[in-house]
């Protein structure tokens, strides 16, 4: 029986549901806290030639051109001639996976009846691999961590003890680290079991013309949506705060027709420090945040990702040479999509938000007993953090958070089970939206102590501390975020530092720009802004002019 | 004993009469404006059919969703929250995150309470329950006077880690409540004393929000069936499953959330004893949404925390998590009203808009102009036109014709018959596929399930989930349409009490647990006697466990027993069984930490009369032969027709069939054979492979 397009689309639902499946498997069995708490992961389906029909939804923009791009690499690498059934291909190389260390990726070859028909993958963030720890200190990749190259981490079934051994002798927490690559190795194993399944009740022998129909459909919606984006060339800049000097990203999107082009020629070159960003990874964010103005409800596979033709030329700080160093390539990276959105907007006007605090203030806190001899445990705590998104044509911008990432954050209860911390304050930062018919969203302050008998080191990895975000078409700037003591002593924003028993940390995470002039504002909109607190009575006076 | 179930839905009141002869049940039209008035309406027509005097009724059982839409449509008390300085927005941060990656324009639901009417105090506990920063009386004062002049009809107060000392919360309430005694003030120490900020203070706020209303109606039920004869002690269903009695009902609304739902799910269980089925995936689908959940040894799957009021499209995370025991429940977007259409990419989509009652399918003639899931079943010769509701609402097959071509069929450029099919198996796979993720969640295996399908729709599409999931056998149980009226008469008195108490199991201190659970099973006992005194009672524990570093618990089922410091080791291996059986295998080397407790005390409900069982029948008188659109084999068949009333025990049709009753049709695919069972049920079972 030859499927009809009818059978195509159901079977294009089920794959998504297939995806969907493969990584409710991976979040359910991880160790890593930022896939099972934050979704800090990447599923889905290619076919034969390595395109990608299906991935599931999870927190990651970053990961979704990346690994649409990774399973070419793994093809390449190890040869059509060598794969065979039972295979398990891995890597966490940051230039072929998704841009840092601390990211496995896991190939699966599938096959029906002895013929290889296509690919599963997934990618996770992993607890530790090695090196200096997850933070920006580093000059070399290097110092970073171990590097796995793609390889097989099992052939035809049978895993090799070697690359574990490897593993297990260099990282920090070698079960779980172990556990998750094999959690990876089980969530392929768990789409391919439905999509057998599924292939046996359509009757269909190989996944070619299922992957023709559904990458083909998605093209055509995204040119289409592409089309009606008007003809043009759009620059667009935009500073950023880097580790010891700023940053300056530079973008042009030509438009012509149906295609859309975004190159970052201009942008500054790479930092010694680790905030550099792979290309790949740029091109993830960048397709994200160009992807959610122009054609948001397409599906993500090869044929709604290839119409966004994104480069940087090489050496440059969005698309660092080897071996510069990209632990935390996300902090430039969640800020990509603020300028190409930035540039569109000069295509597309009423559409995209202002730009936002963007990156996560996420911060990683190591414990330790003031005095070693004291018999207190060590403790890591990991949080992850937002400030606010900008003001949107038709509507404010979010308080505290994420955006382009999807993480969300954790109970300050739970946290504070987790390590010897006490969190005194977790609440929105009154007046921190940028001023403008539709205000940017509120960031957030957070103050930590550590316990008694602790002090605590914490890897400071925040932007738009020197830089805000700024409003659009006449909104202000949101507020700048702010690294600090409680008593005001100013702290570094990027690199590890010491908060000794009896001071607090304090984080002023930063707010979203407004959009549109302050004039425009609705009045009843700045009274709830007032009763609520959110601005002041000064702010409504001097942003809006609003005398109540 | 006679006693008497009301369920109160979006549309309708549906009311389950039980006495020594049989059951009555009628459904009348809710009464948005007076509730209660339908009820007694309900309770009159059924006590008619079955000659009972009123005042011979011996219990009322009541479920509603009112709770529920009054959170939805924000119609509560005006609020105050009380909360640790610090944490005003920990309701307004919610988990920080967008429930929607690729909507630029997404936006959050409204706090419950507004920020100006969030008001904190300088106070602090740790996670041990140590104070960090004392509570100061002259605070607590001013705090009384700023509630007292806001002219609030009601207050939340939540503390941070007020489940581990909640002394600082009981000192601001009786603070309160010695100013203005009549004032309801909910501590989220008693409403849900668990560990998580976010979920503990939703739950608080949402007990305060809706308590004024939901006390003064069950006040007016209690006073309108009084008078109206009614004299009967009224129960009421919670989200766990189990019975209250009204006053709890008064003080804690929030148990109430899944009232409704609730009581399908131990209709389904009822059903599951009575079979002896000990694996079922419960099937209930309605009008709009279409409810599935797990009942394992006759009890429904239950979960500590749940979404309630989701405001995007059943999406998860766009509703507010609150912390209670509930009956666990998946709820997705899929039902006969829900509407198909074409998206950008030409892929026909169903739901989660529905066309509801009003205007309902296009067929229903009353100006429904798009596509439904019935239009697209009556064009696929599911649904008689002539003999819809027994026959009560014709059919306009031409309608639905008109409707699935201008939407569907003619922009796709395909005849409508295909376009239908592609409705119908489009929703069919969106709840087998909701099925599926659930089951996995769960760690079970979906093929070893038995399905029991209720409610309107199950019966027409329960069939076609089972071939898609691999299900050998399905139940459709009579009296499906007030399933969850039922429900109610089959429920035990229950009451789940939590606490949250963080321990490592390394330094379990046995103590600190016996002590924490004798106050639970005193805490759960006296609810349970307030309807079951001297009633025999069983009890249920479980332990909130996970790995030192994981971020979210799995229940651990434990024996309740008076722990020594020995039972460490027995509570690991429990907890590796559970751990092994969720995800395939433990983590040697890891600590394990336990964070909460529950105990249920229920009463012991009698045994489920067993069913007798046929597993193969004579062929039933069919009545004559009609044609429906088979999925799988992707054709038109010639079906039996064959009345519900006909298929007595031991009777027997082949698919396909149509199986057709006033409440519903029950569609047998190709594959599937239908047996008439001792109980009314119809027993589907698959047909052996040729």
């Amino acid at each position: 029986m030859t499927p009809t397009d009818i059978d195509y689309q159901i079977m294009w639902n089920r794959l998504i549901a297939v995806v969907e499946e493969q990584a409710t498997t991976l979040i359910r069995t991880a160790f890593s806290t930022s896939v099972r708490e934050a979704g800090d992961l990447s599923a889905g389906l290619f076919d034969r030639q390595g395109r990608m029909m299906a991935q599931a939804v999870t927190g990651t923009p970053g990961h979704v051109n990346a690994m649409a791009e990774s399973v070419t690499h793994f093809v390449r690498e190890i040869g059509a001639q060598n794969i065979f059934e039972g295979d398990v291909f891995i890597t966490n190389d940051p230039w072929l996976g998704t841009g840092h260390l601390h990211d496995i990726t896991v190939v699966s070859p599938t096959f029906r009846d002895g013929k290889h028909i296509g690919f599963f993958a997934c990618t996770a963030h992993v607890v530790d691999i090695g090196g200096r720890g997850f933070g920006p200190d580093a000059n070399e990749v290097y110092e970073e961590g171990l590097l796995i190259p793609i390889m097989k981490f099992a052939e035809r079934g049978v895993v090799g003890r070697d690359l574990i051994r490897m593993v297990r002798a260099n990282v920090r927490e070698p079960d779980q680290v172990v556990g998750d690559m094999y959690s990876l190795a089980a969530c392929n194993a768990a789409g391919d079991r439905r999509l057998q399944t599924m292939m046996g009740e359509f009757g269909i022998a190989d996944l070619d013309g299922l992957s023709d129909f559904v990458i083909e459909t998605s093209r055509k919606a995204t040119h289409a949506a592409i089309a009606a984006v008007p003809d043009g060339r759009f620059a667009h800049q935009m500073q950023v705060d880097g580790y010891d000097a700023p940053v300056l990203m530079v973008v042009q999107l030509d438009v012509v027709g149906d295609r859309i082009k975004a190159d970052f020629a201009g942008t500054s070159g790479m930092s010694r420090f680790g905030v550099n960003v792979p290309e790949v990874y740029t091109r993830a964010y960048a397709c994200y945040g160009l992807k959610c103005a122009i054609a948001p409800e397409v599906p993500n596979n090869t044929g709604s990702l290839e119409p966004f033709e994104i480069t940087a030329p090489e050496g440059c700080i969005l698309a660092a040479r080897r071996p510069a160093p990209v632990s935390v390539r996300h902090v430039l990276g969640h800020l990509v999509p603020d300028v190409v959105l930035g540039a569109l907007h000069q295509a597309l006007p009423d559409t995209v938000p202002a730009e936002g605090a963007s990156a996560l203030w996420n911060i990683q806190i190591s414990a330790r007993p003031s005095d070693p001899e004291s018999g207190l445990r060590n403790a890591e705590v990991l949080m992850f953090n937002s400030g606010g998104t900008g003001g949107r044509p038709a509507h404010d911008g979010l308080s505290a958070t994420a955006f382009p990432s999807g993480v969300s954050t954790m109970s300050v209860e739970a946290t504070e089970h987790v390590g010897p911390i006490t969190v005194w304050r977790k609440e929105l930062r009154d007046g921190s939206g940028g001023a403008g018919a539709h205000r940017g969203g509120l960031g957030q302050i957070i103050e930590i102590e550590p316990r008694d008998g602790y002090d605590f080191f914490f890897n400071a990895m925040f932007d738009r501390v020197e830089n805000p975000a700024l409003g659009r078409d006449g909104g202000g700037a949101g507020a700048a975020g702010r690294v600090e003591l409680s008593d005001g002593t100013k702290l570094r924003s990027k690199g590890r530092q010491m908060v000794k028993n009896g001071q607090r940390l304090r984080l002023s995470l930063p707010g979203g720009g407004g959009y549109g002039a302050p004039a425009d504002r609705d009045r009843s909109l700045i009274e709830k802004d007032l009763r609520a607190g959110k601005i002041t009575a000064e702010q409504a006076k001097q942003d809006y002019g609003f005398e109540g | 004993m006679i006693r008497v179930g009301v369920d109160i839905g979006g549309t309708f009141t549906d009311v389950a009469l039980a006495y020594p002869d049989g059951l009555s049940t009628c459904k009348v039209l809710t009464n948005y404006t007076q509730p209660e008035q339908a009820i007694l309406d309900g309770i009159a027509i059924a006590a008619e059919q079955a000659g009972v005097q009123l005042a011979a009724i011996e219990q009322v059982i009541h479920g509603t969703t009112l709770v529920t839409n009054s959170l939805i449509e924000r119609r509560g008390a005006k609020l105050a929250f009380i909360t640790t300085e610090g944490f005003r927005d920990v309701i307004e941060m919610r988990s920080e995150n967008r429930f929607e990656q690729y909507d630029l324009n997404l936006t959050l639901p409204e706090p419950m309470v507004a920020r100006e009417d969030r008001f904190t105090l300088n106070e602090r506990m740790g996670p041990k329950g140590e104070v960090l920063l004392p509570l100061d009386p002259a605070e607590v004062s001013a705090m009384v006077e700023t509630i007292l002049e806001g002219g609030f009809e009601a207050v939340a107060i939540g503390l941070m880690h007020s489940y581990a000392n909640n002394t600082h919360e009981l000192q601001m309430a009786d603070a309160l409540r010695a100013a203005k005694p009549d004032l309801p003030v909910s501590l989220s120490s008693v409403i849900s004393p668990q560990m998580r900020e976010l979920p503990r203070f939703n739950t608080v706020i949402a007990n305060a929000y809706v308590q004024p209303q939901v006390a003064d109606y069950l006040g007016r039920l209690v006073a309108r069936l009084r008078d109206a004869d009614v004299t009967a002690p009224v129960f009421m269903l919670h989200s766990g499953g189990g019975l209250i009695s009204v006053e709890t009902a008064a003080e804690q609304p929030v148990r109430l959330l899944e009232s409704g739902p609730a009581g399908g799910a131990i209709f389904a269980a009822d059903y599951a004893r009575a079979h002896g089925l000990d694996k079922v995936l419960s099937f209930d689908m309605g009008g709009t949404t279409a409810k599935i959940c797990l009942i394992e040894d006759g009890a429904p799957k239950t979960a500590n925390t749940f979404e309630v009021a989701r405001t995007y499209r059943f999406k998860k995370g766009s509703g507010m998590t609150v912390s209670t025991p509930v009956v666990e429940m998946v709820e997705i977007g899929a039902g006969g009203g829900s509407i198909a259409s074409i998206d950008t990419m030409g892929r026909i989509q169903v739901g989660p808009r529905s066309a509801a009652s009003e205007p309902g399918p296009a067929c229903y003639g009353k100006g429904g102009t798009e596509p439904t899931v019935t239009d697209a079943n009556l064009l696929l010769g599911r649904l008689d036109p002539d003999n819809f509701a027994g026959g009560a609402i014709p059919l306009a097959v031409a309608a639905s014709e008109a409707a699935v071509a201008t939407r569907l069929a003619d922009p796709l450029g395909i005849k409508a018959g295909e376009a239908g099919f592609g409705v119908t198996e489009m929703v069919d796979e969106n709840m087998a596929n909701a099925a599926r993720v659930h089951t996995v969640e769960n760690g079970r295996d979906i093929e070893h399930f038995t399905m029991i399908g209720f409610g309107g729709g199950a019966p027409l599409h329960a069939c076609r989930l089972c071939e898609k999931l691999g299900i050998t056998e399905l139940l459709v149980p009579p009296g499906a349409g007030v399933g969850s009226a039922i429900g109610f008469l089959k429920a035990p008195f229950s009451y789940e009490a939590t606490q949250g108490l963080f321990q490592r199991i390394d330094g379990f201190d046995a103590d600190a647990v016996n002590t924490t659970l004798k106050a639970l099973e005193a805490e759960a006992r006296s609810f349970v006697d307030k309807g079951a005194k001297g009633a025999k009672t069983t009890t249920r524990l479980t332990a909130f466990m996970r790995y030192a570093g994981q971020g979210w618990e799995i229940p651990v089922p434990l024996d309740y027993v008076t722990f020594t410091r020995d039972d460490a080791a027995a509570i690991q291996s429990a907890f590796e069984d559970a751990y092994r059986i969720l995800f395939g295998r433990i983590i040697d080397g890891l600590g394990i930490e336990i964070t909460n407790w529950s105990l249920v005390v229920a009463s012991v409900m009698p045994d489920a009369a067993p069913a007798t069982r046929f597993d193969t029948g004579t062929t039933a008188p069919i009545m004559r032969t009609r044609q429906f659109y088979d999925a799988a084999l992707r054709r038109m068949v010639d079906a039996h027709e064959v009345e519900r009333s006909a298929l007595t025990a031991g009777q027997a049709v082949e698919g396909p069939a149509v199986i057709v009753e006033s409440e519903t049709t029950t569609i047998v695919t190709s594959a599937y054979r239908a047996i008439g069972q001792g109980d009314g049920s119809l027993l589907l079972r698959r047909k052996e492979p040729v």
